[in-house]
């Protein structure tokens, strides 16, 4: 009895800030996933293909080509947005998985620095962390846009990130560290060899999902200067004043994008819940 | 025979709870040391204690001429010289059989890596799974997956092996295949301190049996002393309770 209360208070209501990870097993929100990215992909069609001006010509300018189709990667949001996002989530994971150790360490003042800088950061919202390092970079050094929306994103989603290598590792069954100790071991030999090796696998689904709202938060770089996809909208529809038919276009990129990397998420954990079942 | 193990007076409490109270024992080389008790008794605190997985609250463990519990033990050492056996097995699930057995003397003894692999093979054999060194874990049913835990500790060449309920967690039929394997070791020679209940087992291998009750030895003696005359009352019903079951 007193270990069914125990569960039922437990429960808690999984509702993340993150897109809904469409696995083929839910059939709602596989088949709105369905409905939304190919009704996306029909719109960046057809619009376009319907009214070119200002559609097509919109398309061009964000994602990089110019007049004749010619593709120009100095001048596209899209590259822009994916450099930004790919280069913020690789800086992330390493700073992610040094504060996830540093969680767990048995070292009071390892362990309290990386917990205080969680809290720090995960307190402040990301635009305003945008808006301070920038500034606050600017101050010693002079800076390139993109280095410093990278060393923000990467500090901001580092702290997000490190919270789920922590979790990983907690999440691996205390028998495996005592094994290996056991056997001889050093704590830190046993971290190497036996716990990360394993974490990776728990962690790699929660961090896609982190990579694909990384691609969203990344519009936020577009107030730093950076030609990112939003940024492109933007120039163009101050001079063409369509700003309406600019954002549709900007927002069902973003669209087609994020549903799909989440669709990827979704095969990546389908695969590894086939793996484990195998056995 | 010359002493392997020595437990002097030690005591481990877990905040309020007593989990060891003033427990002495000697184990020589070459016994098969069996300690029975109810659940919550301090069997596997004690087994813990000796490897010093945990700390010791008070007293004194010596593992021939190492000192355990001082704080300049050389916890790598007495960890080598003591092998474990889990309940739940604790095989690497992302390595293979091979590699379980291979890896702490590659990375804690330094052997070489062919060498290593040679004395597992030997093992492997030893516990009748010279096929399955490719498997993972997952591959392997409960008693093989122990086997290969024996396989594991022994790579480390111990002086003494620690089993804590290491059939508990198997059918009947698994458990026998674990059981031959470790009477094999003991018929070897190998000193061994067993937390088990398999009285079958204990009447046939053990050389000394130990009743735990409440973090306290309450009874120590060959296993005709325990099974067949106990003198403490508190054994008597202990007996009872679980040959019935
Ligand atoms: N890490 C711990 N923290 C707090 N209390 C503990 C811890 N480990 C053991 N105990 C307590 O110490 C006492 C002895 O536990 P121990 O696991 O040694 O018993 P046991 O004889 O092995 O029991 P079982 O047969 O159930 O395995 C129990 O009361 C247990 O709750
Ligand atoms: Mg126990």
């Amino acid at each position: 009895m007193a270990k069914i209360e125990e569960k039922q208070s437990k429960q808690k209501i999984e509702i993340t800030d993150g897109v809904l990870i469409p696995a083929r097993d839910d059939s709602s929100i596989f088949s709105a996933w369905r409905i939304s990215f190919y009704g996306a992909i029909a719109a960046l069609v057809v619009l376009p293909f319907l009214s070119p001006e200002p559609y097509s010509h919109v398309l061009k300018f964000i994602i990089g080509f110019d007049e004749n189709w010619r593709f120009d990667i100095g001048n596209s949001g899209l590259v822009k947005t994916f450099e930004v996002t790919v280069l913020s989530i690789f800086f992330a994971l390493f700073i992610g998985l040094l504060v996830g150790l540093g969680r767990i360490s048995r070292i009071s003042f390892i362990n309290r620095l990386c917990t205080v800088y969680v809290e720090v950061i995960r307190g402040i919202p990301l635009l305003v962390q945008l808006f301070y390092i920038y500034y606050a970079l600017a101050k010693f050094v002079k800076i390139m846009d993109i280095s410093a929306a990278v060393i923000a994103m990467a500090i901001c989603y580092g702290a997000y990130i490190g919270e789920i290598f922590r979790a990983g590792i907690q999440s691996i069954p205390k028998g495996q560290m005592e094994a290996a100790l056991a056997l001889g071991m050093s704590r830190s030999q046993a971290i190497y060899r036996i716990i990360l090796p394993q974490t990776i696998k728990v962690v790699l689904p929660p961090i896609g999902n982190e990579f694909i709202a990384l691609l969203k938060d990344s519009s936020l770089v577009s107030i730093l200067a950076v030609s990112d996809l939003l940024r492109r909208g933007r120039e163009y529809a101050s001079t063409s004043f369509y700003y309406f038919e600019t954002y549709t276009m900007v927002a069902i990129i973003y669209l087609i994008l994020t549903l799909f990397f989440s669709r990827l998420v979704a095969i990546m954990e389908e695969r590894m819940k086939i793996n484990a079942n195998q056995s | 025979m010359p002493i392997r193990v020595k437990v002097i007076n030690v005591s481990k409490n877990f905040g309020n709870v007593v989990a060891l109270r003033n427990v002495s024992l000697e184990v020589r080389k070459g016994d098969v040391f069996f300690i029975i008790g109810s659940s919550g008794s301090g069997k596997s605190t004690l087994l813990r204690c000796i490897n010093r997985l945990e700390n010791v609250t008070s007293g004194e463990i010596w593992v021939e001429d190492d000192l355990v519990t001082g704080p300049k033990a050389n916890i790598r050492k007495i960890r080598e010289e003591t092998g474990m056996v889990f309940q739940s097995f604790n095989l690497f699930p992302h390595l293979t059989v091979l590699d379980n057995i291979t890896l702490a003397p590659r990375i804690v003894k330094k052997v070489d890596k062919y060498e290593a692999e040679d004395v597992a093979r030997s093992l492997l054999k030893r516990v009748g799974l010279l096929d399955k060194e490719r498997a993972y874990s997952e591959q392997l049913s409960g008693g093989q997956q122990q086997r290969v835990a024996i396989a594991r500790a022994l790579a480390m060449n111990p002086k003494v092996m620690l089993f804590d309920e290491p059939t508990s967690a198997l059918d009947p039929e698994m458990t026998k295949e674990v059981l031959d394997v470790m009477r094999d070791l003991a018929d070897e020679g190998m000193t061994m301190i067993v937390v088990s209940h398999e009285m079958g087992f204990a009447k046939a291998a053990a050389t000394k049996v130990v009743y735990m009750d409440n973090a306290e030895i309450i009874e120590m003696g060959t296993p005709e002393q325990i099974f067949d005359n106990p003198q403490k009352e508190r054994t008597q019903r202990f007996l009872k309770n679980v040959l019935k079951s």
